[in-house]
This record gives C-alpha cells, structure tokens and sequence, in this order.
C-alpha cells in the first residue's frame, strides 16, 4: 500500500505517522509564489511576489496583503480563496477580542486562534487543510512579532523567514544578512533585495507587496508609488 | 401596606425601560421573587443588603465594603462577609446585590481570570477588566445577575483607576469615587462632603472609613462591621473597621 495509499483520507494517519493530506497542503504552500518577513528591533516588514498571470489583470485588484486588526498584518503563500477564509476569522478574532476587553488583541493570541482554525480542519471530517501557509506581522506590547502559521495548524515566531516557491534561497541569504539589532528601514531594505534574488523577470513596484509595522504600531500596506521609492533607494 | 421604597438602583433598572413596559417589568420582578416577608415586600437587590465605596488618592485607590451577611431586616446571619475581592495585587472588585449572585460572579471572575492570565502571561489591566465585567453582565441582559459592581486598581503606570456599573454592564469611570448597594444615597453625600482628590494612602483610609462607617450607620441593612483595603504600586494594606453592631 504505503504512503501513497493513505493520502485519500485527511483523517487517517499513514504507517509512518504522517497525515499525507497536510504534507501535499504544504506542497501547495511551497509552489505558491514567494512571501517573507524580517523582524527588526522596532518594527516589522512583510513582502510578497504579485505574479500576475498575464498583462490584462488589473493589479490593483489583487491584494496578497491583509490587515487583521490596526497593529496586525498578514500575507500568504498557496492557495488565495484559502487565505481570505483564514483572514475573515482573524479579522472578526481580533474584533471579538477587542469587544470585551478594549484592548488589541496581542499577537501571540491570535496567532493562536488562526493555528487553532487551521488545526480543526485536520481533524474534522469532509473537509480539507487550507493550502495556505500565513506569515503574521504584529507589533503588541511585548513588541515586534513575526509568526508563521502552517496547515497543519503549527505556528512558530521568526526572526526572518520566507515561504513559497523560493523560501530555500531566500532563507540562506537572510541568514546571511539578518542580524539581532536591525532597524526597520534597513530590514524594508534586506526585504526588497531577498524578493530580488529569487525573482523571475525585472522587480518592479507593480509586482511586489510589502506591509510595515512601525513603532506607532499600525499596520500600513505601501502604494506603488512608496514601494517605487524604497526600490530606487535600493539601487 | 406602604407603597414600596423606590432606591436609587430600583430607578435606575425602571428608568431604563420604556414607561408602559415599566410597571409590569417591575411586577414580574417582584412575583419571581416569591419573597415570605412580613412586611413589605422589598427589591431583589435588598434582599441581602449590603454597601460598597472606591475611592482615588494619590498613586493609590481605596476599596471598602460593609461585612453584614443578612437576610431582610430582621435576620443578620453573619458579620464576617466582606464584598470585595482581590483579582490581583493592583485590581480589587466589590459586587453589591443579591449574595448568591455576588458568590457566583466572583467565582466567574476568577476563573476568567486565570484563563487571561495563563493565555496571555500577564496580569489584566483593570480598564479590560471592567468591559470584560461589562461584557458578562450584558450576555445576561434579559435575566440579569443581581449584582451591582464596583471595580478599583492601579494601571500599569500606578494611575488609580475606580469604576462602577448597574446590574446590566453600564460602565461609569469617574476620577473621584464610586458607590453600590443599599446605602448608595448616603455614601453618596458622605463622599461629596469627605472625599479630596490626590490623598495619600494614610488619609485616603481615613477618608474612605469614615464615608462608609458614616453611611451604613444609617441604613439597616448594611454595617456590623466594615474591610477596607487601600491597594498602592508596591503593597495592599487590609484593615477591618469596628463599627455599631446593629
């Protein structure tokens, strides 16, 4: 039988302890085009590839990009329609949150709400896993925060990480360039040239994404425009 | 058989409804009751008595509760049974009303509580506090708990912070002090007249004693006794009041 024989049920484990649906979920992930974030001493950055497939899709339309609550953002890799699911949750989390306490929802909490929304669906039964992995930005009290959110309903902080088609390289070279007590401008910076390592054809500011988390702590997605100004301080 | 005593509480759960509905909300509440009194019959939030004040000073803020456990006038079952709960070393709640609901809630509270504390490793702020109060009291909007919360603590800066609410969540924070239970009248006029802001924490005790002893001396249904804690940045202090035992 072996592995392959087990991958028609999310709900049945495999001989060798796996749940075979959740490792294509992350197949999914991994052929999804490329997303990373850095985490830097007073803030963070989120960026993201918009391959569009062809010059007729309207750009604006398009948004990796996400924002769960003023202080908390979020951008993904896999399966679109999946993640905007994943979004609407968090989003009314957040609010919910916010209805009784009036106070932000800190962002290790709603991390683990979204892991908990992403774990029922291994364990349930008629459904599948979400074919998305998030990358959550948020800035609490506690500071800066980088997590990411798997299929399987794991999450993990991240100092810098990447996920997508092209997480191997774009890891190897944050690693090389992270350090502990990076700033946010120059984090924006390490970013944008990450995204350019492994990009496909000529980076410009109509095929990428990036969300940033400042010290004021709200959550702002770059206009074309701004994103064209940081890519010339690149240069 | 006298008409029933109108309290301040009693008008602020009639004034809140829309005048034809008044009267009969308030005699559905007055049958559910199905009170064996002597006398007259008397509101759900009088049945036990019972008087809470929080007060402002400088840096720190002062919680006080009469000690009576009674029930109607005439049955005074125990003097040790204070109203105010420590939630944590900077946050203190007082619950006036209907003793099994202030046992009940209190109980709610804590286990609220420890569930925020062990998610999020850290204490709660007392302003999350009070609309989380405000929050479980609303849910139970159309069969309330019958009790009237005061809440009183320090904000992560020392900044005292004191609030109360009705039955059914409505938040005030004022900078002075707040009130509850069947005294409210009279510990309103003792705080007007006593209360000084910004005092430190030896005359804010003095201060807030005095308001509730003062008070609860003129209500039958609250006294034999009072707790008072004054909570600052780096200590509370919990003293016992002796007071008229009647």
């Amino acid at each position: 039988m072996g592995e392959a024989g087990y991958s028609f049920s999310l709900t049945t484990f495999s001989p060798s302890g796996k749940l075979v649906q959740i490792e294509y979920a992350l197949n999914a992930v991994a052929a999804g085009d490329t997303s990373l974030g850095v985490k830097a001493t007073n803030g963070v950055v989120i960026a993201s590839e918009k391959k569009l497939p062809t010059t007729l899709v309207d750009g604006n339309s398009v948004q990796k990009m996400a924002k769960i609550s003023e202080n908390i953002g979020v951008v993904y890799s896999g399966m679109g329609p999946d993640s905007r699911v994943l979004v609407r949750k968090a989003q009314k989390a957040a609010q919910k949150y916010y209805r009784v306490y009036q106070e932000n929802i800190p962002v290790a909490q709603l991390v683990r709400e979204i892991a908990s929304v992403m774990q029922d669906f291994t364990q349930s039964g008629g459904v599948r896993p979400f074919g998305v992995s998030l990358l959550v930005a948020g800035f609490d009290d506690r500071g800066p925060h980088l997590y990411q959110v798997d299929p399987s309903g794991s999450y993990w902080a991240w100092k810098a990480s990447a996920i997508g088609k092209n997480m191997i390289n774009a890891k190897t070279f944050l690693e090389k360039r992270y350090s502990e007590d990076i700033e946010i401008e120059d984090a924006i910076h390490t970013a944008i040239l990450t995204l350019k390592e492994g990009f496909d054809g000529e980076l410009s500011e109509e095929n990428i994404e990036i969300g940033i988390l400042r010290q004021d702590r709200k959550f702002q997605i770059l206009t074309t425009g701004e994103i064209k100004d940081y890519l010339e301080e690149v240069e | 058989i006298s008409p029933p005593h109108h309290t301040g509480h009693r008008a602020d759960l009639s004034l809140s409804l829309a005048p034809c509905l008044r009267v009969r909300a308030l005699d559905s509440i007055r049958c559910s009751l199905s009170v064996f009194v002597s006398f007259s019959i008397m509101s759900i939030m009088e049945y036990n008595g019972g008087a809470v004040v929080a007060m402002a000073g400088r840096n720190c803020v002062a919680i006080a509760s009469d000690t009576r456990f009674g029930v109607n006038q005439q049955l005074t079952l125990a003097t040790d049974n204070p109203k105010t709960y420590r939630l944590h070393d900077h946050l203190f709640v007082g619950l006036a009303g209907l003793a099994t609901d202030q046992q009940t809630i209190a109980q709610k509270l804590k286990y609220r509580l420890n569930l925020y504390r062990l998610r999020e490793e850290r204490e709660i702020a007392p302003k999350a506090f009070s609309n989380m109060l405000s929050s479980m009291l609303y849910e139970r909007r159309f069969g309330p708990y019958f009790v009237e919360p005061v809440v009183a603590g320090l904000d992560k800066d020392a900044k005292p912070f004191v609030c109360a609410m009705d039955l059914i969540g409505a938040q005030e924070t004022p900078e002075d002090f707040v009130v509850a239970g069947t005294a409210t009248e009279q510990l309103f006029g003792m705080c007007e007249s006593l209360y000084q802001p910004n005092l430190e924490p030896e005359d804010l005790f003095e201060t807030i004693s005095q308001a509730l002893l003062a008070s609860v001396d003129r209500d039958c249904l609250s006294g034999w006794g009072g707790e008072v804690h004054i909570i600052e940045k780096d200590k509370i202090t919990t003293r016992l009041l002796k007071g008229r035992q009647d």
